[in-house]
């Protein structure tokens, strides 16, 4: 039988104004009916090309220059657009990473996705509105007959995503491709959406393609996976086999540059060098061979095609042999043992940051001209932590928990409502507006978009330079000279100064975040967010250089972050957030892999890790539901409206952060994942929160 | 395959590159990655840097449109200044004797009612209205710069109060509002330059403002906020800076809008008072006659006003590309 879509060496371009890139240079993939094939690349991979490529979709300047794509033995890359309308939606579904952005915001879902059914379908108003409600029932959205009034902005981002579901499935079609479908989304709602897709496929017997950069999320869910590099396909096989023993060596290299449950968890990730090529101007030979550790003379001459296996074909004249085994996680004992030794380290010394119940509350007002408080936003609602100098407190959280805030109270960038930012024995929430200069010296921030942190019409010299010249710090010449020190600390040329920022890739403006915030020598960096835009194997460049800088600096860094797994890999004291509170503070180690708190359970099950074994077994597990509003949050303790283990107490009475290890392990909940050790309740019962 | 399967060599533990990954890389790990950075020097772009004026104006010039804009408003100026050097007519003394002959020996642009050579009365009157609508459009620019900064800037009340005020003058029709003022002032070059300017500074303020508001929330502006910088260092550094672009675009449509305007001041009789003229007192005069045949009183000030004003729109769109920034990198 022939497989459902066959692409055929598909070659695509697009036209700028001054260059042609070859977005897609030879990419053959097959999919089987009712198969689920996972496509894995960084940015600019080719790989959501390929997916505008099949739709015809294709960008301004865009259009297919070779190859063909057969859908059932029909090629449906020769069509014309009227014939191609016929295709997408009917046959094609397809589901956009911003649901946002594609949905119409000025009809409501229901006239949306029953517009799909009566394009393709001919059915009536009333037969079409009729289907509307059966798709969003099928797609799990709640009182489906009530919302298909409803308008985009009236449902949160995870069911605006299940309503861009219900209209790719609305016309039954037998092929749905996905492309990012849960990157703008929190990891607790991916899973969920992740796991609704799984089970449509199952269900309704079609197949799916998964385009995403995250290797976690393919493992646990895709049937064949292929791996794309530079407009190629460099490597394709089952999900198994890809994720057990990976021959190219750029696949290898990506799951050693990924922090997560099966990476060795002391010691270094491994950094790719460089960055992908110019597909402008593409290198002769093996694309990768570039950044490849194994690369030889031949790998720089001629393209290897793709070959191998017949199961497993891949673009490699030199391919990593047989995988070792995957590391063991460390076994609780170990951790146990290893947490003690660390705790006794740092039992003596005064913590850099101290926050104690520290709380900000936004106003809500309404009425254009004179504007009435109605409420207010507690985003940050009495939080306590303190940093020591030189470690990690790694901050996670959903998005809308209030970690942000924390970072930004710190700083500055907002004042708190109440309680006390100590640095040093200085309190920074007293600190008078005029006296903001000195904080400067003190705490910096990293910001998650170096790019729009940085003016854009400003060269890297003068951005580098408007610290010191704000802070009054030395004459010309040692300005300069610290800012080449700083340039050569975070491995950029000294020529980057006469660049603007645009010219610089995602990681080496990050790089330039990092060397502004720190030149200035500040003790504590607040890093919001730094890797989350990134690449993988930019991202291990940067966490690199953040521990390389953290050891011969002595900073202290608040790493705040949605990715428990690069929090857990660079922390060395974690604090759990949901809601405004934090509900989990411990050893980094000790909160990953014993959690207390059911949402942090939640949390670390809800992670996609490149593992297919750990990944399917995680599968129904997860946070179910949705962060409720902080304007109203639930009486008594927060996460009870998601909490599998709430009960009445749990809305009568707000938990206390209490001890559960002697190392300071704390968590605020009734009814907990695993009972104190005795010894922390003997020697620390009745004081106040002393985390970390 | 030509190329014969040869295994990898083996990874040597050792290697630095290797021992990142094994765990045991606390040595090794110590010292940045040197291939970090050797990939970090070779990472940047080759061409020499350019500041963002030239790449600005590069964009300009790839812009055929704008380029053949500029082109005619050079012209156009050139035509009007220095052109009366050249080229003499009669464009004060009344003479019946001549009046409305067609385009010929004597007069390439024919004569109008009172016997004034057309093109030369074109010259002079074009001065009026190029003067007219730049100046106007250049204390529109600035009066609506300084009012739109200052609500965006403070914002809260200020901002509230400033606003509803260019509301309430916006609600006025411009043409209604310049005819009131006109009605009230006898109006000179001077006063027109006033009256237009007054009545269309608004949109820009309003511009203006949403770019304040904009420009105010950068993350660079709070990343400036972070290292202790205050309000002036804000405005002067940042905020203006990267208004200006704007600002230039819109003064260039401000133009074409002025010009506009004072040509259909002058067409209502309520421009620049006779025997001083510009292009729309001309068209005024010639639509009298316009069901005599005599085109030549028409078309010639029509076809100037007309490639004027899409000139100067032109420009403004090619300015609109090359302030953008993300148009540059292309």
């Amino acid at each position: 039988m022939a497989p459902l879509l066959q692409i055929e060496d598909l070659h695509t371009e697009i036209r700028l104004r001054s260059a042609t890139v070859q977005a897609l240079a030879g990419v053959s993939l097959t999919v089987e009916a009712g198969e689920c094939l996972g496509i894995v690349g960084e940015s600019g991979s080719g790989k959501t090309m390929t997916a505008l490529s099949i739709m015809q979709l294709l960008p301004p300047g865009g259009h297919i220059t070779g190859g063909r794509v057969l859908l059932d033995g029909q090629a449906i890359s020769t069509l014309d657009d009227n014939a191609m309308r016929n295709v997408r939606g009917n046959e094609i579904g397809m589901i956009f990473q911003d649901p946002l952005t594609s949905l119409n915001p000025t009809m409501t879902i229901g006239d949306q996705i029953a517009e799909t059914v009566r394009l393709h379908r001919g059915a009536g108003r009333q037969d079409a509105l009729a289907r509307a409600v059966e798709v969003l029932s099928l797609v799990g959205m709640p009182r489906p007959a009530e919302r298909v009034r409803a308008y985009p902005h009236q449902l949160s981002g995870g069911m605006r995503q299940r309503v861009m579901i219900a209209m790719a499935l609305a016309c039954e079609p037998r092929l749905v491709i996905a492309d990012e479908p849960t990157t703008a989304l929190d990891v607790t709602i991916q899973k969920q959406i992740l796991e609704l897709l799984d089970d449509l496929r199952k269900r309704l017997g079609m197949a799916v393609i998964l385009v995403t950069h995250d290797l976690g999320v393919i493992a646990g869910r895709a049937d064949r996976a292929a791996v794309m590099y530079a407009g190629r396909v460099m490597e394709e096989t089952s999900t198994l086999r890809l994720f057990g023993n990976p021959r190219h060596p750029y696949t290898e290299a990506l799951f050693q540059a990924l922090p997560g449950k099966s990476a060795v968890d002391s010691g270094r990730l491994y950094n790719i060098p460089g960055q992908p090529p110019d597909l402008t101007r593409p290198p002769a030979g093996c694309k990768f061979a570039a950044r490849c550790r194994y690369a030889q003379d031949a790998c720089r001459t001629d393209e290897p095609p793709l070959e191998g296996d017949a199961d497993h074909p891949y673009r490699c004249f030199f391919p990593v042999g047989r995988a070792t085994d995957p590391a063991e996680p460390a076994s609780a004992q170990v951790i146990a043992a290893e947490v003690a030794e660390r705790a006794a380290a740092e039992a003596d010394g005064q913590p850099l940051l101290q926050i104690e119940h520290l709380v900000k509350n936004f106003p809500v007002t309404a009425g254009a001209v004179l504007q009435r408080r109605v409420g207010a936003v507690s985003a940050v609602a009495d939080v306590s932590f303190s940093i020591r100098p030189g470690r990690t407190f790694g901050l996670v959280g959903e998005s809308g928990c209030g970690k942000t805030t924390v970072g930004r109270l710190i700083v500055g960038l907002e004042r708190a409502s109440g309680g006390s930012i100590l640095l040093d024995g200085e309190d920074l929430a007293r600190v008078k507006r005029s006296d903001r200069k000195r904080r400067g010296s003190k705490v910096q921030l990293m910001f998650q978009d170096s790019y729009a942190s940085m003016d854009p019409r400003m060269r890297v010299g003068p951005i580098l330079r408007e610290p010191l010249a704000i802070q009054r710090v030395g004459g010309r010449r040692q300005q300069q000279a610290k800012i080449n020190a700083m340039l050569d600390e975070v491995g950029l040329p000294r020529a980057a100064v006469e660049r603007y920022p645009h010219e610089f890739s995602g990681g080496q403006r990050q790089r330039l975040g990092l060397a502004r915030a720190l030149i200035l020598s500040p003790k504590l960096l607040v890093a919001d967010e730094p890797v989350s835009a990134l690449d993988v194997s930019i991202q291990a460049q940067i966490l690199n250089l953040m521990q390389d800088l953290q050891r011969d600096l002595g900073l202290s860094y608040l790493f705040i972050s949605h990715d428990l797994s690069v929090v857990q890999y660079m922390a060395d004291t974690i604090g759990v957030m949901y809601l405004g509170k934090l509900v989990e503070v411990g050893p980094a180690d000790d909160v990953y892999y014993r959690p207390v708190h059911p949402y942090t359970k939640g949390l670390i099950d809800a992670i996609p890790v490149p593992d297919p074994q750990l990944e399917r077994a995680t599968r129904q597990k997860g946070v179910a539901g949705e962060l409720p509003s902080n304007i109203h949050p639930p009486s008594g303790c927060r996460f009870r409206t998601r909490c599998p283990f709430a009960q009445d107490l749990c809305a009568e009475q707000e938990p206390p952060l209490r001890p559960f290890t002697a190392a300071g392990h704390l968590a605020a909940c009734h009814f907990p994942l695993r009972q104190p050790e005795p010894e922390a309740l003997s020697d620390a019962a009745p004081e106040p929160p002393q985390p970390a | 395959m030509s190329i014969p399967n040869v295994p990898p060599e083996p990874p040597d533990p050792s290697l630095p590159a290797e021992g990142l990954i094994s765990g045991a890389a606390d040595v090794a790990a110590a010292v940045p990655a040197p291939e970090d950075l050797a990939i970090a020097a070779g990472m940047l772009p080759a061409t020499k840097p350019r500041s963002a004026f030239v790449r600005g104006m590069e964009v300009f010039f790839e812009n055929k449109l704008a380029v053949a804009g500029g082109v005619i408003i050079v012209v156009m100026v050139l035509f009007c200044s220095l052109g009366p050097l050249f080229y003499h007519g009669n464009t004060t003394v009344v003479n019946f004797g001549n009046q409305t002959l067609p385009p010929g020996a004597g007069h390439p642009l024919g004569t109008d009612s009172n016997g004034n050579d057309i093109l030369a009365r074109l010259m002079t009157s074009g001065q009026i209205s190029l003067e007219v609508g730049i100046a106007a459009a250049i204390l529109a620019t600035v009066i609506g710069v300084l009012w739109g900064s200052i609500a965006g800037y403070f914002g809260g009340i200020i901002d509230a109060v400033m606003m509803r005020i260019v509301d309430a003058v916006l609600s006025i029709p411009v043409l209604f509002l310049a005819l009131v003022i006109v009605a009230i002032v006898t109006p000179s070059e001077p006063i027109l330059i006033l009256v237009i300017a007054m009545t269309s500074w608004l949109t820009t303020s309003r511009l203006v403002r949403g770019e304040a508001l904009s420009l105010r929330v950068r993350e660079y502006v709070q990343a400036m906020r972070v290292m202790g910088g205050g309000s002036a260092r804000a405005v002067l550094r940042h905020i203006a800076p990267n208004a200006i672009g704007t600002i230039v675009v819109n003064l260039s449509f401000q133009v074409a809008d002025a010009i506009g305007l004072v040509v259909a001041l002058s067409y209502l009789g309520l421009g620049i008072r006779p025997p001083e003229e510009d292009w729309g007192a001309m068209l005024s005069n010639g639509i009298t006659y316009v069901a005599d045949g005599y085109w030549w009183l028409i078309v010639p000030a029509g076809v100037c006003i007309v490639i004027v004003i899409t000139a100067f729109i032109w420009i403004g769109e090619g300015l609109r590309d090359a302030v953008e920034v993300r148009l540059q990198r292309r």
